[in-house]
Formats: C-alpha cells, structure tokens, sequence
C-alpha cells in the first residue's frame, strides 16, 4: 500500500503501518550515523542531555557527500543500519519513532520497536542522487567536527521507504525473501 | 627507457575518481538497465526501476550515484621499461586521490587509524597493489569500494577434499548471510587459490574485470553462470526486499595453490561495481 506520511510521526501513524508499506514522508527528520551515535551514547551515559530531542522523531542513518554549491545536499542514501544496533534501543526507548537504513537489525532493536511501537524503514541503498533530490533543506545542528557524520535537520518531501520492520513484529526481510526462494 | 612524469598518474587519478562516482562503466550500465526484464517482484521492479532513474540523475545533475563513494582501491601495473620522473608513485597516487574527492565534492570516508579513527578529511590513502608487468606502459584501475558491501566480504580456507561444491557452498552463504546489507543486486568476486591474502587480491581484482565477460577456462566459466543462477534463486532480491535480481554478475578468478589448501577469497560489492581504467 502507498502511504503518504508527515513527520514528526505519531503512535497513532505508526501503528498502522505493516512491513511492505511504501511510504512518502514529508516533514523534518535528522541523520545520524556511527560517530554521531557513539558520541550520543556518551552523552547519555555521562547523564548529559542530547543535542536533539528524539521523541517522535526519525533518524535517518547518512552521510551525504558534499553539497555542490547552490545545492542543499549531494547524494544521500541509507548506509547499513546493524552498526547503530547497539545504540538503538536506547534511542527507541527515549521516544524515537522511526529509523531509516538498510540492511537487518538485531532481535534488541526489532523488540524495541515492537515495544515501542516505532517503525523501521529501509530507503533504497545505492540509490543516494534519487534520494537527495527529496531533501528540500539541509542544516548541521550537532557534531559539525565530525564531518559527513556530523547531526542534520532535514526536510524532506515525498522521501520515498518500505516498511521493513513494524510494530506488530513484521520483518519484510524474513518474509519477502521466503516468497521468491526457489 | 620511456620517462613518465608521475604528474599525469595524479592528473589521471582525479579525472577517473570524478567520473567513475558519477557514470558507471558501460558493462554496469547495460547489467543495471536490462536487470528489471527479469524480476519477478513488483516491489523489486519498482526498486530497480529506481536504480535506473537514480543513474540518470547522478550522470546528468553530477551528484553521485551513492553517497558512499568509497575507500580508493588502485590497481597499478607498472612497465618493467618505464622510467618514473617527477617524483614519488605513491604520493602522486594519493594525491590524485585527494584532488579527486576534494574537488569532486566526493565523501571523505577515510580514518586514519582503525581503532583511534579521525578522518584524513581528503579520503588518502588509497588502497594500492602494484604490480611489474612488461612494456612501457603504466595500466591504472581505479575502483572505489563502499563498504556495506565490503563489510560482509570473506575469505575461507577451505580443505582440498571439498572441492569446488565447498566453494559453491561459501559463496551462496556468504550471500545469504550479505542479503540486504550490501545494497542487492549485487556483483560477487571470487579469488580461488594462491594463500589467504592472494585470493583476497584476486576476488578484489575480479571485480574490476568487464562484468559482462567470463573467465576464459572452461569450468570456471560454468562456475560463474551456475553461481549466479543459485543466487538468483535465494529470493532476496533487489535491496533484500524479496525478489529474482539478487546479483547482477559472478567474476571468478583462479591462481596455483599449495597441495594443503584451497582459499577462497569472496569480495562482495554493491551494484554500485565501480571500475575505471587508463593506460599511459
Ligand atoms: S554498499 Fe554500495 S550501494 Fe550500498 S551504500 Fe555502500 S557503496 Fe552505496
């Protein structure tokens, strides 16, 4: 089913979602990657605040290559989500609504989400120029000395995903490739 | 002796590090546009129909194909009768590298030490295999590797005795395990033979090799069609999401080994299998 969606997210959106959804968000999200995690992590340990209040929100694991100029961004696809597996349940458990990657998750995350009732979308990997042309606007709001790793605000429009893991306990990966197995 | 100024190594490098992140070869290409014709799921046509519409944009609007446009891998055969002037090869090499992604508004994916891991901010060093070859000419493959892909790659030190259905065993798994992670459909290099780091070297450098054409000994030639049939019939499909496209093409390359062994090295990239050569 195709779903057109804003962001900040609700429970109430998310629950409706099932694995196999093709979803067009709009609205703000934020990305994070490896060192953004890690430093988050950190953060939290210390029992410091983090620059970004994740309730609600969607991070999207990126990082873009340069803007050339008068551009927002360059390309920007999903890079493999499993390394933020470890931090994930954390997030996910401070409010954190959705995630978007690729690639699997560990049973920790996918419970999280289940217990959550957050969602997990897969964007298209390899497909980063399609993707950027989606993002309307781009800003560093944390870590700018980390580089492409560093924290943005996006906006983003029609940004196309698949419902990959709900909140139900649906797993598209497990389910899809049984489908076609010969 | 014919002289080279190591200038135009750097000059080559840069053009090629541009180019090759925005337009894949043409034997990528013609793989990526014909792959939907045979895709069963329509969620896996619609995703490889995205690929193609994505190759476009990065071609037409310079933004690259994906935003992770790699670590340099550099391939470097060397006439035993060419004379480098000019100065050094490596630096000239790196430098190359750093020009390109710097002024190519390419990601700066590079860390400096693997545990400490600050970013060189310029994507140097290269990964480089020099090689001594005869002529006067220097041969330069550039193929930048993302690492979603590279992180599920695999070497085995397989037994004799388990012949080439061990090595047809490890590559399906290898894939399997890969599935959406390395970005499907994929490209899979297999190395057969040498020690454990020749066959990493090879399945590296069979990814570099026109993934329309075969190995030309005759049962590696079958290998690669029966490996790519087998993977297509795994159901994971274009981006893992289920599906009959799951790679695009196996390169298989083989070398001599030891009476004890029998390595196999699998280098599994993305269909983002970008190559790029220049001779000079
Ligand atoms: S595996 Fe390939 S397509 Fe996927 S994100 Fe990395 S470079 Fe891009």
């Amino acid at each position: 089913m195709d779903i057109k969606l804003n962001t900040p997210l609700t429970r109430e959106d998310t629950n409706k979602l099932t694995a196999g959804d093709y979803v067009y968000l709009s609205g703000t999200i934020y990305t994070a990657r490896d060192a953004a995690h890690a430093r988050m992590n950190e953060t939290l340990d210390k029992g410091e605040s983090l620059p970004v209040d994740w309730k609600n929100n969607i991070v999207y694991y990126l990082g873009p290559t340069p803007a050339r100029p008068g551009k927002v961004i360059g390309s920007a696809g999903p890079t493999t989500a499993s390394r933020m597996d470890k931090y994930a349940p954390r997030l996910l458990d401070m409010g954190l609504i959705g995630m978007i990657g690729k690639g699997k998750r560990t049973k920790e995350v996918l419970d999280a989400v289940v217990r959550n009732g957050g969602v997990y979308f897969a964007a298209v990997g390899g497909a980063g120029a399609l993707l950027s042309k989606c993002i309307k606007n781009a800003e560093v709001v944390a870590y700018d000395d980390l580089g492409t790793e560093a924290i943005r605000k996006l906006t983003v429009e029609n940004l196309p995903v698949i419902v990959v893991a709900d909140s139900k306990g649906n797993n598209l990966y497990e389910t899809a490739t049984e489908k076609y197995k010969k | 002796m014919r002289e080279l100024d190591v200038k135009e190594i750097t000059c080559a490098l840069r053009e090629m590090a541009i180019s090759i992140n925005h337009e894949l070869s043409p034997d990528m290409c013609e793989l990526l546009n014909n792959s939907d014709k045979k895709e069963e799921s329509p969620l896996g046509k619609q995703i490889l129909g995205q690929l193609k519409e994505n190759m476009q944009i990065a071609k037409d609007e310079m933004i690259p194909i994906c935003q992770d446009t790699g670590m340099a891998v550099v391939f470097a055969e060397i006439g035993q009768d060419v004379h480098l002037v000019g100065g050094n090869i490596e630096d000239a090499i790196n430098e190359g590298i750093r020009q390109g992604y710097v002024e190519g508004f390419l990601r700066k994916s590079v860390v400096a030490d693997p545990i400490q891991r600050v970013n060189t901010k310029d994507n140097t060093p290269a990964v480089i295999h020099y090689s001594i070859v005869a002529g006067d000419k220097v041969k330069l493959t550039l193929s930048p590797k993302g690492f979603g892909s590279e992180n599920m790659s695999k070497v085995y030190m397989l037994k004799p005795a388990q012949g080439i259905e061990g090595v047809k065993e490890a590559v399906l798994t290898a894939v399997k395990e890969a599935g959406p992670n390395a970005c499907p459909p994929i490209v899979v290099g297999v190395g057969i033979g040498g020690t454990f780091e020749k066959c990493a070297i090879l399945a590296k450098k069979a990814l570099t090799r026109n993934a329309l054409s075969h190995n030309e000994i005759p049962y590696v030639k079958e290998l690669e069609i029966e490996l790519l049939e087998k993977i297509n019939n795994l159901g994971i499909g274009p981006a893992g999401l289920g599906g009959r496209i799951t790679a695009l093409a196996v390169n298989v390359e083989t070398y001599p080994t030891h009476i004890a062994g029998l390595p196999v090295g699998i280098n599994i990239c993305c269909h983002v299998n970008r190559h790029i050569s220049r001779e000079l």
